[in-house]
């Protein structure tokens, strides 16, 4: 059998036929757009829908983009100038409100002459922010960090430079406090840190801040707190808010994971009370009811008594992301820091927090960006807030009357950069202090 | 031998209250306790001062005096004759209601769009992708006020429904074949009715209309009666291996009932028609409502969105595998195998977003709608100028809400976690 094939065969090919390309439904974009959009009826049906929303977007909003106008003074001249160059009927942006009103969205009624120290402050807060997020830098500017808020209270509403320095002066004595007695004792360094700044404060800035000033008057314009609006107020409240409820948030969790029953107590009774109320109604609170519960006479700033409660509310909220940090770290942690012999702050200090807050710096910057956002809800309570605060101001004047679109859509975008660069770089900071253990 | 001797016992010296660890945490605790009262004390004699200051006194007799004022929707009959009391409870049942329909609304935007962002087309995961990041990343304000503004500019006033007798058309037509009408102040929507009703009981809280009611009764009866059904199949399955057919079963038990106690009753859509300038008939919806379910919903459901999504990524390949391992079908495995463990991941996060949905729908503020901060902390504060009371009652109710609600959520946790041993 085996013989009468091979002397049967007529041709042997000898060499290897070059291979032919792929089908052209298997290559290139045909391949990909029949693996990505159209693989299947349910999958070519959702394509389908999703081409069909896309053209309806793009039809409805093109040419109310492309009539843009950006040179007009009020909404008529908008519109005389979109039916003059696309005929009757033609509807456009009329970008020109924010050309001629973006001062009020940043700054609010902060004077002109002024914006120089918001820049500033906006400018130095990365140059703070910096060793804090790049470990590389020099550890040294982390002390321009420490100072930072109280430079920037001070640029921001102006006035004398004394008081903001008796406050300086005031953590500058508590810290000595606690250096020096250390040796002593802690419990009475850690009393002595605490009683003897606030002795300062109540007894001695008074006559101090009048001796100064009638020797030095350093000062530069106050501004008040009424003049500020749109972005710098939500920033200011947002940044105020993240700075303080931070340190006070890691105190409530530890409160709440504490073994001692009334600090557990008194943790959870607050946690759960600021995180069962609106924020809204703390705001009310802040407007309203701040008055009744401090000494009467005392009236200060609404921006300090909304950043108050902004902070308290915030701070619960961390608290919560902290103690799901706290609770997924392993037992051994504790008992390791304990075999150790460390007491209970440092074992907190160097083993425990470190590593909680790794674990927690997603929730804790989802937490923040939900601050952000609700900072817009200053509004409620009087404050000009970029989001419907400023609009509104801007609508009673009859020229910009009826103008809803292009305020959303310039304050939503603005809104949107700040919080998705923030959630992309906590995403960063995830992976940079992710220790696998392969 | 020498036997061991105990260390001998000192009295107790007072420095032992802050170096011995047995007493220090008890130390620590009543300062703490002592600190705290005394700042409680502080707020409440402040309180008290200001209060003898302005001439005022706490007490919440205001409730009960006449509140004088209109409420636009009302789930439960109000006049303007009612106790503030009575206003706060429309009110809180405003509250209740857009909070009820919005998280609804969001979880089937969540699900829909969780599901969608995971799936293989490229176009719908991206469109879904940013779908969730623009929502999430803008403040809900914007939304509910973008949503009022699009239903007031873009709707037409209810006037242009009315058909122009020269041309024989109107210049605004209604949807969904002539029933609802988008109006730039309401929507007007069908209202149910029954011709031949069974009326309703009077309650001093509320009307209870007995059609629901029977409806309801007679739903309850078909659910219960479907279960048995079911709990046959199974045991029939238990027994031979072959499971009888009951989806048509179910079905006509399930329906069936229903509609024929509906027709008895006369069941049927009251259709919105233009009288004058405006729509009788029907229900109109105020479109402060609408805007603010819409604002909510399309917001909370980005968030929703990302929990579903990571809840079924949660569910590890495996688990699919060893299902289909087993012989599982595909729906087979997605109902036994992967969603009770997805659910346990979805649903903590998932409530906290409804708690998130409730106290959100306080923005109510934005666009006038009447919830409980527009009355009880909006005109009775007004008012009455009880803005100590008021609030602190507002903010009891809004904490009592929300403990119920992370309650529930601590049993269904309880019931559905891992028992770990």
């Amino acid at each position: 059998m085996s013989d009468t094939h091979a002397q049967s065969t007529a041709f042997v090919r000898e060499t290897m036929l070059p291979a032919k390309p792929a089908p052209v439904t298997q290559t290139g974009a045909v391949r990909w757009l029949r693996e990505n959009l159209f693989s299947g009826p349910v999958n070519t049906a959702l394509t389908l829908i999703g081409l069909f929303f896309v053209y309806t977007l793009v039809t409805h909003f093109y040419p109310w983009f492309r009539h843009s106008v950006w040179n007009a003074n009020s909404m008529a001249e908008c519109r005389a100038a979109i039916t003059a160059s696309f005929g009757d009927g033609a509807t456009g942006a009329c970008w020109a409100m924010i050309r001629e009103r973006w001062h009020q969205f940043i700054f609010g009624f902060y004077p002109p002459e002024l914006y120089w120290r918001p820049i500033a402050v906006f400018v130095l807060l990365f140059v703070a922010l910096a060793p804090v997020l790049f470990t590389h830098l020099p550890r040294i500017l982390l002390c321009f960090s420490v100072v930072y808020p109280l430079v920037a209270i001070w640029l921001l509403w102006g006035g004398s430079i004394w008081p903001v320095t008796m406050v300086a002066v005031g953590f500058v004595l508590g810290w000595l406090m606690l250096r020096l007695l250390s040796g002593v004792g802690s419990i009475l360094a850690i009393v002595a840190a605490v009683v003897v700044p606030v002795l300062f404060w109540v007894f001695a800035v008074g006559p101090l801040d009048d001796a100064l000033t009638s020797v030095l008057p350093l000062a530069i314009e106050p501004v008040a707190s009424d003049r500020f609006g749109g972005f710098l107020l939500a920033i200011t409240i947002g940044v105020g808010g993240i700075v303080m409820s931070l340190p006070l948030g890691v105190i409530l969790a530890l409160g709440r994971q504490s073994n001692m029953f009334l600090i557990k107590t008194f943790s959870v009774i607050f946690i759960e009370f600021i995180r069962g109320v609106p924020l809204i109604t703390l705001l009310f609170v802040a407007s309203l009811l701040l008055n009744y519960f401090l000494p009467p006479g005392t009236n200060f700033d609404i921006i300090l008594r909304v950043m108050i409660l902004v902070t308290l509310f915030a701070a619960a909220y961390i608290a919560e992301v902290i103690r799901g940090g706290l609770a997924a770290l392993p037992r051994g942690q504790y008992e390791a820091a304990d075999a150790l012999g460390l007491d209970y702050w440092k074992a907190q200090r160097l083993i425990i927090l470190p590593q909680a807050l790794k674990i927690s710096i997603p929730g804790i910057v989802s937490t923040f960006i939900g601050m952000f956002k609700d900072t817009t809800l200053v509004t409620f309570v009087g404050l000009f807030d970029p989001l419907k605060g400023i609009p509104d101001f801007i609508r009673a004047d009859f020229n910009w009357k009826g103008i809803y679109w292009e305020p959303f859509i310039f304050v939503g975008t603005i809104f949107f950069i700040l919080n998705f660069s923030m959630s992309r770089y906590s995403m960063y900071l995830e992976r940079k202090l992710k220790r696998d253990h392969r | 031998m020498t036997s061991a001797s105990d260390a001998p016992e000192p009295g107790f010296r007072l420095s032992q209250l802050i170096y011995d660890t047995r007493y220090r945490s008890l130390t620590i605790q009543v300062v703490t306790f002592i600190l705290v009262m005394a700042g409680v004390a502080w707020l409440i004699d402040n309180t008290v001062q200001n209060l003898n200051q302005l001439g005022k006194d706490f007490n919440f007799s205001f409730l009960t005096n006449r509140a004088g004022y209109d409420i636009g929707q009302q789930l439960i009959p109000y006049t303007n004759d009612n106790t503030h009391a009575r206003a706060m409870l429309v009110g809180l049942l405003n509250t209740l209601w857009v909070s009820v329909l919005g998280c609804a609304t969001a979880t089937v935007i969540g699900v829909v769009v969780g599901v969608l962002r995971l799936s293989n087309n490229w176009l719908v995961s991206r469109l879904m992708t940013v779908y969730v990041e623009t929502f999430r990343n803008i403040p809900v304000l914007l939304w509910i006020l973008v949503s009022l503004a699009l239903l007031t500019e873009l709707t037409p006033a209810p006037n242009a429904y009315k058909i122009n007798p020269a041309t024989g058309e109107a210049a605004a037509s209604m949807w969904l074949f002539d029933s609802i009408a988008p109006t730039n102040r309401y929507t007007a929507v069908p209202s149910i009715e029954f011709t031949h009703g069974l009326g309703a009981i009077d309650t001093p809280f509320a009307p209870i209309s007995l059609n629901f009611l029977l409806i309801a009764a007679v739903l309850i009866g078909s659910v219960w009666l479907n279960r048995r059904v079911r709990h046959h199949a199974h045991q029939v399955q238990d027994a031979t291996g072959v499971r009888p057919t009951t989806w048509w079963k179910s079905l006509l038990i399930l329906v069936g009932p229903v509609v024929v106690v509906a027709l008895a009753l006369g069941f049927r859509l009251n259709e919105p028609e233009l009288k004058g300038f405006n729509f009788v008939g029907g229900l109109n919806v105020s479109n402060a409502f609408v805007a603010l379910w819409l604002g909510l919903s399309i917001y909370t459901g980005a968030f929703i969105a990302e929990i579903v999504r990571a809840g079924i990524l949660a569910v590890s390949k495996g688990q699919t595998e060893a299902a289909f391992a087993l012989g599982l079908r595909p729906n087979r495995t997605m109902s036994l195998v992967i969603l009770p463990q997805a659910l346990r991941v979805i649903v903590p996060p998932l409530i906290s977003q409804f708690l998130n949905l409730t106290k959100n729908s306080s923005l109510a503020i934005a666009v006038g709608y009447m919830d409980l901060r527009g009355t009880l902390g909006g005109i009775t504060l007004n008012q009455t100028g009880r803005e100590l009371e008021a609030i602190l009652l507002m903010m009891l109710i809004y904490l009592l809400i929300s403990l119920t609600i992370s309650g529930l959520m601590n049993i269904y946790n309880n019931t559905v976690k891992l028992k770990e041993r």
